[in-house]
């Protein structure tokens, strides 16, 4: 809402304070003022209304007029001017000697091809009006004033030069600040001040309305009130200057007068209107009803709209007319033409004209209003407003009395109030003297019984239902300034992080201590993204779940994994020239395998990373390490060993990953993600190098519970490691002969860390050699070196036994 | 008992030697020929060793007296030899360790971190803040049903407000979040009015904005709940100002206004004074001095009926912001962009904070 400050002086004085003080004191009171607007930047004295009472040729230029201009002094002004639309007879623009246009532009006599100027015709521009408060018809050239100007006088009130524009940002609850009237009451319950408001009348005639028109409603409860107002001799024309002026402030364009009449009183009242060419109705009756499936209409944007019937539609009878509260018709316009004019005002429900906003996508000042819910004391009157106007400034002739039909409660309720309550729940300690002082001002009705006040909230305000609005009614009159400070007095318990969530936040520093930044990405994907790299453990028949409505297929369905997003970050990086990218992610899947969605996706937080590039880079000593699979497991050991958890790993084939560097993760046999290179013709179709990923169950290791820490003794005796290496075929893997070692070397044998691999001389060529550093110890005594070649014995024929491998020596 | 003729000239030549070999020594300047002159003169074959062998002439008294001197003068040659030989390696070693001269000026082996998402450390601040309150934090789910996105906070279908905060539906009755206050109803009705709640909720949210500088289809939210007996709105107001200053700097002004929230009455939103113009107006608050940083208000009692508790008995209050907006204002952050692109050089720079 654009609220012109000299459109609001005609309703309420605000004094002397500037449009920056009252925009903060409406602010602070519960309407934001989101801006200021000035009408022109700079404003300057000596710019007056002038007559051209001469315009000849300037006798050396061709382009010049010599024109003789009335300023209202004694003697006339001789000014050169080169605009073309400048002429005899005209009302103009003139600044004087001594007037200063914007840029410091100093007007004074100067002489033109050998002339003498004193002053200058003026354009808007050249007053540095702003562009959206330029008339359409002074768009080009200079001013050409209404005949009715006075000679003389300053131009600032004809042409609204001095008007400032607060831009109002509503809350939805605030429709009453929808009007030039409702913003008055605001302004004076802030201020404290009297409004002045129009008492409209309907004039009588000689003609009855009912000779020309008869309202029909087939659906009361989407329309409880249709007046039709007929007004005849009607002249079409501009508006008066002030009413445009008003409007263009308000950033609605003039049209003509009787639309603009229209717009005025929407504007004045929040009370949307319409007006129909009478005899383009065809009928004497105005049917609403609601419209019938697939039934046309052509808008007034000569847009034809398919309807339905949860729209509402005002017909002649026979066919719609207009779109109720919406838009009106195009067959039924009012145009140069028309003589007599059936004026609309009605009350039409709030949620029928939003079912068809939403269905048309057509929302007009009207249809806001409705939405919003209107007064209902104000739509007969606003009704006769218009008809006044019309009979002024387009000399019609109101036609007596107004077809209605009427089913709308005007009736205003009451909230009861206790200032005790009031003061507990607002921890202040208002009076009930200041309670009046507050009611008065907001311009309620109220009675008071002691502490107990029955306030009557009016029909302007149907935001005001129940007790807690009365408190934020009082809070904001009193001011939320003087609402004192204080902390809740109830009794605390301290607060603190679940379990789960601290472990969240130790997953998170443990990752970002070796090196990873922690990115956030999004959740909607495109259709690919959202259903690949999804961890082998996961059911196979996951859909991804997809929006009923989405903005672009780039955000269309839930990730069923953090991967693809992560992959899509490297990239973004790598083409930024940022080559070495190590990423992680800890966010939610959403899991569903329902065809059709019917229940919420499971969401589970899943824990992945990707990088690419040096993982090590120390430059300039030549050590630079390609991150490869290995850095990538170390880093998920690290994990399950900082949580203490013991995980294994297996070669997996899972898709869109490297066939043969994958592996799948398990927790005792639970499966929990996997780590590997990303297949090469994905990263290749991405742009990215060689680029490795984990992806972990974090939902899984949430639940776990965790052993409590202990102690255990550090041991006494000393240990002993020997080192072994045996040369197998290829295709054993290292991980499987740990095992056995651990296994056939248990309980001594306390950890089995392969420390090289080996392939080349002295190794046939489908062989390698795999070497280990085993640990004994024996928590009670000292070992022997007896003891331990026993066991290295037994470990060495389980080994030939099981892979056919040999000690290499 | 003295020496004859014989005796005399050994012991001549003995100490001759002595001092030859004292001021070869004094003129070495490396060990190899120190190693040498000590051979010469001490060494088997040596000039010391020849000397003795003349002994044989000499009587049998006079022996133990030249023998005696020989040694003496033997210890005399090593003595000089040795404290030469120390200085000379002393020499060498700082010859060597001046060889070995690094620049220091060059870079050390980096230590390898990583860091926060500048939203998680600032959710994070918050969250700590909040628990030092006495405040728990909860999470709910990111796709939530129709009834607690809306209806269980006074957000009825066909109700006006819904238009402020447009959504992402997936059918009729599921939506990805517009806010956490689901959250708060979830709790509120886990609790069945039972209960006092104190608890913070923050999440991704979801709303149907194009992305732009200013608009992000998915963002953060977090938002608090203060339910219970009693609870004031100047208890509101006084947990607000203690949160802004320490979260902005004791210097900020805090100025609230009413407002609307559909499941707030009455509502508030809180401005904090610009941290740019120190309040006198400029592009960043928009000439008004003011930034808006939080939406608040007391729990609408229709709010807590819904959740099951008795408006009459229990009182709250509830407050939301959006982490991204704060991190914008607290560090300059021209495009909420920015935090989902996850550029590197973005990131890294709230690592080291």
């Amino acid at each position: 809402m654009l609220v012109s400050l000299n459109w609001l002086k005609n309703y309420v004085d605000y004094g002397d304070l500037t449009p920056e003080q009252l925009g903060e004191k409406i602010t602070k009171s519960g309407i934001e003022v989101d801006g200021i607007e000035y009408v022109i930047s700079e404003t300057s004295d000596n710019i007056v209304v002038g007559y051209v009472k001469e315009c000849e040729q300037h006798p050396n230029a061709d382009k010049l007029k010599l024109c003789q201009v009335d300023v209202g002094e004694e003697e006339l002004l001789q000014i050169i001017c080169g605009a073309p639309n400048v002429a005899q007879g005209q009302k103009v623009v003139v600044a004087k000697p001594g007037a200063v246009l914007p840029g410091d532009f100093k007007i004074k006599k100067v002489k033109l091809r050998g002339i003498e100027s004193n002053g200058m015709i003026c354009s808007l521009q050249e007053l540095s009006v702003g562009e959206r408060f330029v008339h359409s018809q002074y768009a080009e050239g200079i001013v050409v004033l209404p005949e009715d100007a006075v000679v003389g006088e300053e131009v600032d009130a004809l042409l609204n030069l001095d008007d400032a524009i607060l831009e109002f940002d509503l809350t939805p609850n605030r429709a009453d600040a929808l009007s030039m009237i409702g913003v008055a009451y605001e302004v004076g319950a802030i201020l404290d001040e009297d409004i002045t408001l129009p008492e409209p009348t309907l004039p009588s005639s000689d003609e009855k309305v009912a000779d020309y028109v008869e309202v029909k409603i087939d659906d009361l409860e989407a329309c409880p009130y249709y007046g039709a107002f007929i007004i005849k001799d009607v002249e079409v024309k501009p508006a008066p200057l002030w009413m445009q002026n008003y409007l263009l402030a308000a950033g609605v364009r003039s049209i003509n007068n009787v639309v603009d009449i229209t717009n005025y009183v929407l504007l004045e009242y929040g009370q949307p209107l319409h007006a129909f060419d009478y005899d383009l109705l065809n009928s004497k009756e105005i049917v609403v009803r609601r419209a019938k499936e697939k039934e046309q209409i052509v808008t007034l944007d000569d847009q034809t709209r398919t309807l339905s019937e949860d729209n509402l539609l005002i017909t002649n009878g026979e066919k719609g007319i207009a779109l109720a509260g919406v838009m009106g018709g195009a067959d039924t316009e009012v145009n140069d033409a028309t003589t007599t004019i059936l004026l609309e005002a009605a009350y039409f429900d709030g949620q029928v004209i939003r079912q068809t906003v939403k269905e048309t996508g057509l929302r007009s000042d009207a249809s806001t209003r409705y939405e919003r819910g209107i007064d209902p004391n104000r739509v007969r009157e606003a009704g006769i407003r218009a008809c006044e106007l019309l009979a002024k400034y387009a000399n019609g002739t109101v036609v007596e009395g107004v077809a209605e039909v009427d089913e709308l409660d005007r009736n205003d309720w009451t909230v009861d109030i206790n200032t005790q309550v009031v003061n507990r729940r607002l921890g202040t300690a208002i009076s009930n003297d200041e309670m009046e002082a507050i009611l008065r001002k907001l311009r309620f009705g109220y009675e008071v019984n002691g502490d107990d006040i029955t306030v009557t909230i009016p029909t302007r305000r149907g935001d005001i239902t129940i007790f807690e609005d009365m408190l934020e009614e009082i809070a904001r009159i009193y001011g939320y300034d003087h609402l004192p400070y204080t902390l809740p007095a109830n009794a605390s318990k301290p607060g603190g992080l679940s379990d789960e969530q601290l472990l969240r936040r130790e997953v998170n520093g443990y990752l970002q201590s070796i090196g990873l930044s922690e990115a956030i990405t999004y959740s909607l994907l495109n259709k690919k993204d959202a259903s690949s790299f999804v961890s082998p453990e996961l059911s196979n028949d996951l859909k991804p779940v997809s929006l009923a409505m989405p903005m672009s297929e780039d955000h269309q369905y839930l990730r069923l994994s953090l991967i693809p997003e992560l992959l899509s970050r490297l990239t973004y990086n790598v083409a930024r020239k940022q080559a070495n990218v190590g990423l992680y992610e800890l966010g939610s899947v959403f899991l569903s395998e329902e065809q059709e969605v019917t229940k919420q996706p499971k969401e589970y937080l899943r824990l992945s990373g990707a990088i690419t590039g040096h993982w090590l880079d120390h430059a300039w000593q030549e050590e630079v390490k390609q991150v490869d699979f290995y850095v990538v497991k170390g880093i998920v050991e690290g994990l399950f060993k900082y949580l203490n958890l013991d995980v294994t790993y297996q070669q997996a084939k899972v898709e869109d990953m490297h066939p043969g560097r994958c592996a799948t993760l398990y927790h005792g046999d639970v499966a929990i993600g996997f780590l590997g290179q990303v297949h090469p013709a994905v990263t290749n179709e991405r742009d990215l190098k060689e680029t490795y990923v984990f992806d972990i169950d974090m939902e899984y290791i949430l639940q776990l519970d965790r052993d409590p820490l202990m102690y255990e003794p550090v041991p006494k005796y000393p240990s002993i490691l020997r080192d072994i290496a045996f040369v197998v075929s290829n295709t054993v893997q290292a991980g499987d002969i740990q095992s056995e070692v651990k296994r056939v070397g248990a309980p001594l044998v306390t950890k089995v860390e392969a420390f090289d691999v080996y392939t080349g001389d002295n190794v046939k060529a489908d062989e390698k050699s795999l070497a280990f550093n085993i640990h004994y110890q024996d928590p009670n005594k000292t070992l022997t070196d007896e003891e331990v070649d026993a066991s290295m014995k037994e470990i060495v024929t389980a080994i030939e036994e099981k892979f056919g491998g040999y000690v290499r020596s | 008992m003295s020496l004859i003729k014989g005796g005399i000239i050994v012991q001549e030549q003995l100490k001759q030697l002595e001092q030859e070999a004292i001021e070869k020594v004094a003129n070495v300047v490396d060990l190899k020929a120190l190693q040498e002159i000590q051979v010469a003169y001490t060494g088997r074959k040596g000039s010391i060793t020849e000397v003795l062998r003349g002994m044989g002439k000499l009587s049998k008294e006079e022996r133990p007296i030249i023998g005696e001197l020989a040694n003496k003068v033997r210890a005399s040659i090593q003595a000089t030899i040795d404290e030469k030989k120390a200085a000379l390696e002393l020499e060498q070693l700082e010859k060597q360790l001046e060889k070995e001269t690094i620049d220091v000026t060059l870079p050390g082996r980096p230590v390898q971190f990583g860091g926060s998402h500048v939203l998680t450390s600032l959710i994070e601040e918050i969250e700590d803040l909040f628990i030092g309150l006495g405040y728990e934090v909860r999470e709910g789910p990111e796709v939530e049903t129709d009834y607690y996105n809306f209806e269980a906070l006074n957000l009825p279908k066909g109700h006006p407000a819904r238009d402020m905060q447009d959504s992402f539906y997936i059918t009729n009755e599921l939506l990805l979040r517009t806010h956490t206050s689901p959250v708060q109803a979830r709790t509120m009705r886990a609790l069945d009015g039972q209960e006092p709640i104190r608890m913070i909720c923050p999440g991704k949210v979801y709303r149907r904005d194009s992305d732009d500088a200013t608009h992000s289809h998915q963002f953060t939210q977090i938002e608090g709940l203060y339910v219970d007996k009693n609870v004031r709105m100047s208890d509101l107001k006084g947990t607000l100002d203690l949160f802004a200053k320490k979260m902005f700097g004791e210097d900020r002004d805090i100025r609230l206004r009413p407002s609307f929230f559909p499941f707030t009455e009455p509502s508030v939103e809180m401005d904090i004074s610009c941290k740019v113009c120190s309040g006198e107006g400029c592009s960043v608050c928009k000439q008004t001095g003011w930034i808006e940083i939080l939406g608040a208000g007391m729990v609408h009692p229709s709010v807590l009926e819904m959740a099951g508790y008795d408006p009459n008995v229990y009182t709250g209050f509830a407050f939301g912001m959006g982490p991204d907006r704060i991190a914008m204002l607290k560090y300059g952050i021209e495009d909420i962009r920015r935090f989902y692109t996850n550029d590197m050089r973005f990131l890294k720079q709230f690592h080291e904070a």
